[in-house]
């Protein structure tokens, strides 16, 4: 057991390795960079940069070197000094600006989760045990049409639909008379009102999958032998329900946990763009276009690292809950 | 055998079949055809297969033509009854009168009841060239006065429906092109670990799970963003199908590997060796058929995937752009709150994306229950 | 043979596939007793229906079959009686008496257990199910009755997982949980066939034992003679949905009645027909499937003394002479007198 866990951990760092690696090649293989574009933007707005000027911001940002020294550089300034490097664009630290946002992606990203699998499980179980009843073909219906439809669209007709009918405004994380009030009870709620659609529209497409999966888990279960011994022994269907098929059922789910993680992060960025929310989605996209490199390969090396922990996380779960895993 | 399967044959006995005699293809047809939701979405997908074939014949507008009389209008519906409540045989649409709100000031088309513009069937409008080759000029249907936009127009006038129309077949081909790339990539490397075995398949499990543990979307989108701005559409619409198809090999590169690794001990396999077969050929020719059916099901899978991937990525702006279109491209209009309040119907697009994924979907379900045609 | 000594009476139990509204019947007209303590094997082909009767006792059948018509009557030493048949699938009445007053091992010991909690739990939830008592006291009970199943280090094995055990292992521990609570009749459905025979001989002698000490009746479901002949006081033959010949043990071997019962006893091999150059007889024909019954008695057409005329018309009278009945139209010459 140990001698896994030790194993995975050293795994763990070397993905993560790597994926600084990538991140910070994919980022700097864009055609131009950082000094063009500055150089670019001043010309638009009618200032005259000459190429020394150009040379010399290069210079400044340590553009000139070699890629494998510039990734080292910055590499080492964030493992070693937690120095995340300077946004060309904001003016400031990179750190800074990402943990402005980043409690809310969080905050989203695992209150999604946690929507997933409190619907999905239950759900999953009544499809299973009510098989081809009328519930079970809603669901269905509604599990097809939530993995089809793509998240971004569900959130514009989310928004169009909420501000039609219910007058909320929406996008953004509060209403207008509550962003700069101090927190209240109120405030809360609103903040709540405006969570249920990100929530909704990322967690759609995962929790459509994890009912189908969760059905077909627990109906694999429900035929086997052993949940005819418990039967015979005098348990009562719904405690027989619960304690075998579905404990059974959560060990393939609950590996799963790792792969959701990574959805939902993966939808995040879109998800946030559409709806104006202040998290680090918009803030990605920017500076994807924007070619800040500081700041773009700071947030995929964070995302990754959101995943491959993620990941982590449900390996050992799934070794807590199935006791095969552990005997092996 | 349970009672419950005897009880099964004998359904089955009813149709005149000879199950011992047909050829794993047949079983597998058969099986499918069984599945109604598979059978539904192959239709769909033949409907959506005609519009990529003839998209000019069957828009009324050419995708570029601007209606300056009707812009960022709302979509208009045929009828067969007027409001008096007298039926038409030849549908018809109330036709427009251009006015100014007077609150907005805006520009605003406004429904005329007394005009009726009947809508013909096979009207000679824009010239076109089938296939880029034959010269023609009729469409399905038009109106020989006024002008008629089922889907509404955007705010430069130009008609949705046909663009819709004419950006199925990016769409789709886009995913098509996607999924062959990642269906080769994958069996190729796949199968190479699966069959070698060793430390190429350390090698390459290793590096699936990696490329598996990275988010997918950031993972495109700065991929995406790297393609320089200046690329023609051609180029770019290559590079971004190959990245879609970079990231999306790699499930099938397992399944590959993993059936691969479960038949290669197998004696059909050694017999091939003992014969002199290559190693390439052993794979191919016998290994290979064995899970075809598996591969299938995998690849009906991808295509969903690229397919939402690339609507994605184009309707953020990063994938494909004008004047190429794809369904994604003509959402882009729709990425604001406030161009979706004005223009609702701008989302239209997003109906096709979600009918072309749900009639995969299906077909994927129907393949998945046919390609083990032996259970029950 | 019903009697005031018998824990079980079974009587005209039918039980019927339902399918959209058809009715299709799998064993019909199904009787036998139990008495207190005594062993009753059921034995039968695969198909014959015997699996289904003994789970029919229990209410435990799957959804798409239902007890038809019948009565199974059950009378606990404390004066209890109900009939099962009446009870209905689910509800408190039934589950009061699966585990506690009847208990069932089954044939596949590796699948019969949840591989995810340990065995203690698995057994001592039994008691906890009918008794009100602490996880403690349930805990202990399960080691007693490991002890008592032969399972070494009993204490221990309450916290390990049932993959660690071997497969006569988890029979044993299957049969402690069946009989955690004493209860009056345990049904096993072929308990021995997924094991080694050494195993399988040491799993009947442990049932014999627990058998005499609890004074319980055992309803034995086997499709192997020698079994029966080792286990059974009395044993009913079953073919293709019903009872055929039943009697004690002894006089069945000695004296079978019915034309199906020779042939099953004429096909086992015996030792020396090696050497006697002696062939395996087996019986001509099938079983007949379900859907597509004979008419009237249901061996005719395999059966070597059929008479064309009576037995694909009617259904076989049942002859009896003491405990032996059959139901053959030859009854009545051939029960011994």
């Amino acid at each position: 057991m140990i001698a896994y866990l030790a194993r995975r951990l050293v795994y763990m760092v070397v993905t993560l390795l790597a994926v600084s690696v990538v991140s910070f090649i994919i980022v700097q293989s864009a055609p131009g960079d950082f000094a063009e574009i500055y150089a670019a933007r001043k010309a638009a707005a009618g200032a005259i940069i000459s190429q020394a000027e150009i040379e010399n911001v290069r210079l400044q940002l340590g553009l000139d070197q070699p890629w494998y020294l510039q990734y080292w550089r910055w590499f080492s300034n964030i493992v070693l000094h937690n120095d995340w490097g300077m946004s060309w664009e904001w003016k400031r630290p990179v750190g800074e600006v990402i943990w402005e946002r980043m409690p809310l992606t969080l905050a989203i990203a695992f209150s999604t989760l946690f929507f997933m699998y409190v619907v999905s499980i239950p759900v999953g179980i009544y499809s299973a045990v009510r098989r081809y009843s009328i519930g079970d073909h809603a669901v269905s219906i509604i599990g097809y049409l939530g993995l089809a439809t793509p998240n971004f669209l569900l959130a514009l007709v989310l928004m169009y639909l909420s501000q039609k009918y219910f007058g909320q405004s929406v996008g953004g994380l509060y209403s207008p008379q509550y962003e700069t009030a101090p927190w209240s009870w109120d405030k809360f709620v609103d903040l709540l009102a405006h969570l249920v659609v990100p929530v909704i529209v990322l967690g759609m497409a995962g929790t459509a999958f994890l009912i189908r999966a969760m059905r077909a888990a627990v109906l694999d279960e429900l035929d086997k032998m052993y949940v005819l011994s418990a039967k015979a022994s005098g348990l009562s269907p719904l405690k027989l329900l619960i304690r075998y098929p579905v404990r059974m059922a959560l060990n393939p789910i609950a590996s799963t946990l790792g792969w959701r993680l990574t959805y939902v992060i993966s939808g995040a960025p879109i998800v946030g763009f559409v709806l104006a929310l202040p998290d680090t989605g918009p803030l990605f996209l920017q500076s994807l276009l924007n070619q800040d490199m500081q700041l773009a390969g700071a947030l995929i090396f964070i995302y990754c690292a959101l995943t491959i922990i993620g990941t982590l996380v449900s390996d050992l779960l799934l070794v807590a809950l199935d006791p095969r895993i552990r005997l092996e | 055998m349970t009672v419950l399967d005897t009880f099964g044959l004998l359904k089955r006995k009813k149709a005149v079949r000879r199950p011992d005699l047909a050829t794993q293809w047949t079983l597998m047809w058969w099986k499918f055809r069984q599945h109604r939701l598979a059978m539904v979405g192959m239709g769909l997908l033949g409907l959506f297969v005609i519009f990529s074939a003839f998209p000019e014949p069957i828009s009324p507008y050419a995708p570029f033509e601007r209606d300056t009389k009707y812009v960022a209008g709302a979509p208009m519906m045929p009828h067969f009854f007027d409001q008096d409540g007298n039926f038409h045989l030849r549908p018809f649409v109330y036709g427009r009168k251009a006015g100014r709100d007077p609150v907005t000031l805006r520009m605003k088309s406004a429904i005329d009841t007394s005009q009726r513009w009947e809508i013909e069937f096979f009207v000679r409008g824009a010239p076109y060239r089938l296939f880029g080759l034959i010269p023609m000029d009729i469409h399905l249907f038009g109106t020989r006065e006024g002008f008629i936009h089922l889907f509404g127009t955007d705010f430069t006038g130009l008609d949705l429906f046909s663009r819709t129309i004419h950006a199925c077949r990016v769409s789709l081909s886009v995913a098509l092109v996607g999924v062959v790339i990642s269906f080769l990539l994958g069996a190729a490397i796949g199968g190479a670990a699966g069959y070698f075995g060793g430390r190429l398949d350390n090698i390459v499990m290793r590096v699936i799970e990696f490329i598996r543990s990275i988010p997918t979307l950031p993972l495109w989108l700065a991929l995406a963003a790297a393609l320089p701005r200046d690329w023609g559409p051609l180029p770019t619409y290559l590079a971004v199908t190959i990245i879609l198809s970079l990231l999306g090999w790699t499930w099938l590169a397992r399944t590959v590997r993993s059936k691969l690794l479960a038949t290669r001990h197998e004696d059909f396999v050694l017999a091939a060796r003992l014969s002199g077969c290559s190693d390439y050929r052993i794979i191919r020719r016998h290994l290979l058929p064995s899970f075809l059916s598996y591969l299938i099901v995998d690849t009906s899978i991808a295509f969903p995937e690229i397919l939402l991937a690339e609507t994605s990525l184009s309707f953020l702006g990063l994938g494909l752009r004008e004047p190429v279109e794809s369904w994604g491209v003509l959402l882009f209009a729709a990425q604001s709150i406030r161009s979706v309040d004005q223009a609702p119907w701008l989302m239209i697009p997003g109906i096709f994306v979600i009918v072309a994924v749900l009639a995969f979907n299906f077909v994927g379900d129907g393949l998945r229950d046919a390609a083990d045609p032996y259970s029950r | 043979m019903a009697s005031a000594q018998s824990v079980l009476d079974v009587t005209d139990l039918s039980i019927a596939l339902g399918q959209d509204g058809a009715r299709i019947p799998i064993t019909e007209d199904v009787s036998f007793s139990i008495g207190r303590g005594e062993v009753l094997a059921l034995v039968g082909e695969s198909g014959s229906g015997k699996s289904i009767t003994a789970l029919a006792l229990m209410q435990l059948l799957s959804r798409s079959l239902f007890i038809a018509k019948g009565r199974v009557l059950l009378r606990a030493a404390d004066g209890f009686e109900t009939d099962i048949a009446a009870l209905g699938r689910d509800g408190k009445a039934i589950e009061a008496i699966r585990g506690a007053r009847m208990g069932m091992i089954f044939q596949e010991p590796m699948s019969s257990f949840s591989p995810i909690h340990t065995i203690g739990a698995q057994i001592a939830e039994v008691v906890q199910i009918h008794e009100r008592v602490s996880r403690q006291v349930a805990r202990a009970r399960a080691a007693e009755l490991l002890a008592k199943v032969g399972i070494p280090d009993p204490k221990g094995a309450l916290d390990r997982y049932p993959s660690e055990f071997s497969g006569g292992m988890r029979q044993r521990a299957m049969i402690a949980r069946a009989l955690i609570c004493s209860p009056s009749l345990l049904i096993a459905d072929e308990p021995t066939t997924a094991l080694d025979v050494t195993i399988q001989g040491q799993i009947l002698d442990l049932l014999r034992k627990l058998q005499r000490e609890l004074g319980m009746a055992i309803l034995f479901i086997t499709h192997d003679l020698g079994i029966v002949a080792q286990m059974a006081d009395r044993v009913a033959i079953m073919y293709a949905g019903r009872i055929v010949e039943s009697g004690p043990v002894g006089e069945m071997f000695g004296h079978p009645a019915h034309p199906y019962t020779r042939a099953l006893l004429a096909a086992v091999p015996r030792l020396g027909d090696l050497d006697h150059r002696r062939k395996i007889k087996p019986i001509a024909g099938s079983v007949p499937n379900i859907f597509d019954a004979p008419s009237g008695c249901r061996f005719h057409p395999r059966c070597p003394v059929a008479d064309p005329a009576r037995c694909a018309s009617q259904l076989p009278p049942v002859h009896a002479r003491g405990a032996h009945a059959v139901a053959c139209i030859h009854g009545k010459t051939e029960l011994p007198a």
